[in-house]
């Protein structure tokens, strides 16, 4: 008797374990990203352009192109892009070198559900901006 | 060997801004994805992405996940005098490649 209740328990705790979800990204753990990407500085709105499709058919690529307007290139250290849902905040960042130009960014991602994006660029004087964009997803990534 | 697809401009003129783009053909399996057998298929990803011109750094990008399958980047690099540029992606698994192009400045 106590052996079949002890196996009861223990398929109760291995379904336990299958059935629990896969970890999310949630809000906190975004802004947690971002406060390691920015070293704790403010955010600031502002300079910097998130250009994405409003509304994405299919989350499986995702065009976006990043940009910062009205800062000389030189002085344009990071670029970094957050999501707010997907399994894992963090989605890309570009560190420019001496031999950047102007500071516009493309690249393809993957987007879990309908989420907020925020695009963050760190300049040289330390100063963090920010740009948020809210994106309807219709077909979700493959990601679970 | 990874495919790649790589558009630089054959000849530029000193000071000009040359856009660079950059594609690899690489699944970026995200490692989040369940197989047909229930389990979690391994991450695969290409996490480092660098270009270097003349040795001198163009960009540094780290990716992540969420990157599509294929990534592709595109930047721009300030062009001051002929040479070679460097593309260089590592990843899991010791995924490792790397190519050249050359550019001529005018």
């Amino acid at each position: 008797m106590t052996a079949s209740l002890k196996r009861r328990d223990a398929l109760a705790a291995v379904a336990g374990l299958v059935l629990l979800p896969p970890a999310r990204a949630t809000p906190e753990a975004m802004a947690a990203a971002i406060r390691g990407f920015t070293g704790g500085a403010p955010l600031r709105e502002g300079k910097v352009q998130l250009e994405v499709a409003t509304l994405v058919d299919n989350g499986n690529t995702v065009p976006v192109t990043i940009s910062v307007a009205g800062v000389p290139p030189g002085e344009v250290a990071a670029i970094a892009l957050f999501n707010e849902r997907n399994p894992q905040s963090e989605v890309v960042r570009f560190d420019f070198g001496p031999r950047a130009a102007a500071r516009t960014v493309s690249t393809r991602i993957r987007l879990a559900t309908s989420q907020q994006l925020v695009a963050v660029a760190r300049l040289a004087d330390g100063s963090c901006w920010a740009h948020r964009v809210e994106v309807v997803v219709t077909l979700a990534a493959c990601i679970e | 060997m990874a495919r790649t697809l790589i558009t630089v401009p054959s000849s530029v003129r000193r000071g000009e801004t040359i856009v660079l783009r950059v594609l690899l053909q690489h699944p970026m399996e995200s490692g989040f994805r369940v197989g047909a057998d229930g389990q979690l298929l391994p991450r695969d990803i290409v996490r480092r992405f660098s270009c270097s011109w003349n040795g001198e750094r163009v960009v540094a990008v780290e990716l992540f996940p969420a990157i599509a399958a294929n990534p592709y980047l595109e930047f721009s690099a300030l062009a001051l005098d002929s040479g070679t540029l460097v593309f260089a992606w590592e990843g899991d698994h010791g995924f490792q490649h790397r190519e050249q192009r050359a550019i001529t400045v005018t």
